[in-house]
């Protein structure tokens, strides 16, 4: 009986993290697609020397944005399964993928927010919150985006 | 105190190099929040939780960094990283480090910038040889 209920239980908890994780997917994209295109006139520059220097005034300013997105249990359920057999987890790309852009969305809102142009040295990182000390993780996706703004006055 | 992780300040000469400053710190929120976000591992979505102790922990590194680089007397923080590391579940822990440096803006008609506090020229001080790095007061 107890085995029968932790079945369903579980059969449940899929259910629930495909439809409402897809869908909050879904909803999620559509949202960094938007903004990106509202977005789309600051410029993100990997390079390490702005280019016309010199030749116009301008300021700079450290901007950054962050972003923790989690597993849904549907997710964290495949991704462990095909990690059996190895391969392409494309239920974690659109994870990463999702919060990668949202930092950087975030970062570019913070520079529209002081007037800036351009954004400089842009530089990733991850952090691990819900990471236990081995490393395994706990079923979040954390990035941060950080790069210098450039405000011409 | 100019934050900025470009290798240089546009308008500016830099003075001295005061060497590394760095500033971490190690964060983490209630545990009503950690069970919700254990909750949310079942539907997905952003963690609102943790995005704000991430942001918060971020900013409290690179704050203590920007003490540290005001105890040396530095004016700016030059080619700041973030960097992160796992401490414990549930905590997040971040690092900020950079060159601090004394700069000081260049004398060129209509290419002045002061950024910031920028101290004038005439008014920067030496810093003085402290005996040891000082370190920056906790709060």
């Amino acid at each position: 009986m107890d085995v029968l209920i932790t079945i369903v239980l579980t059969i449940l908890l899929l259910i629930v993290g495909l439809t409402i994780g897809s869908w909050q997917e879904r909803r999620h994209f559509r949202s960094i697609r938007e903004r990106e295109e509202a977005l789309r006139a600051i410029l993100l520059i990997p390079s390490r020397y702005p280019p016309n220097y010199d030749q116009r005034p301008y300021r700079t300013e450290l901007v950054c944005g962050s972003v923790v997105i989690a597993m849904d249990y549907f997710k964290t359920f495949a991704g462990s399964l095909r990690q059996i057999f190895g391969g392409q987890i494309s239920f974690y790309e659109t994870l990463v993928e999702r919060a990668r852009r949202e930092a950087i969305l975030r970062m570019k809102e913070e520079a529209r927010d002081k007037q800036a142009q351009m954004i400089f040295n842009v530089k990733f990182s991850t952090a691990n919150i819900m990471k236990d000390k081995a490393g395994n993780p706990g079923g979040s996706v954390e990035a941060i985006a950080f790069g210098t703004a450039i405000i011409y006055r | 105190m100019l934050l900025s992780n470009l290798e240089f300040v546009p308008g500016c000469d830099i003075v001295q190099y005061l060497g590394l400053v760095q500033g971490s710190s190690v964060r983490a929120k209630h545990v009503g929040r950690d069970i919700m976000a254990g909750l949310k591992n079942i539907t997905g979505g952003e963690l609102k939780g943790y995005t704000e102790l991430l942001q918060e922990t971020r900013q409290q590194a690179i704050d203590r960094m920007a003490q540290e680089a005001q105890a040396v007397g530095a004016n700016a923080v030059l080619n700041i990283r973030l960097s992160t590391s796992s401490v414990a579940a549930g905590a997040a822990e971040v690092m900020a480090y950079g060159t601090a440096v004394l700069i000081r803006p260049r004398q060129q008609p209509g290419q002045i910038q002061q950024p910031g506090q920028i101290q004038q020229p005439g008014q920067i001080q030496q810093p003085q040889a402290a005996p040891g790095r000082p370190r920056p007061p906790r709060p």
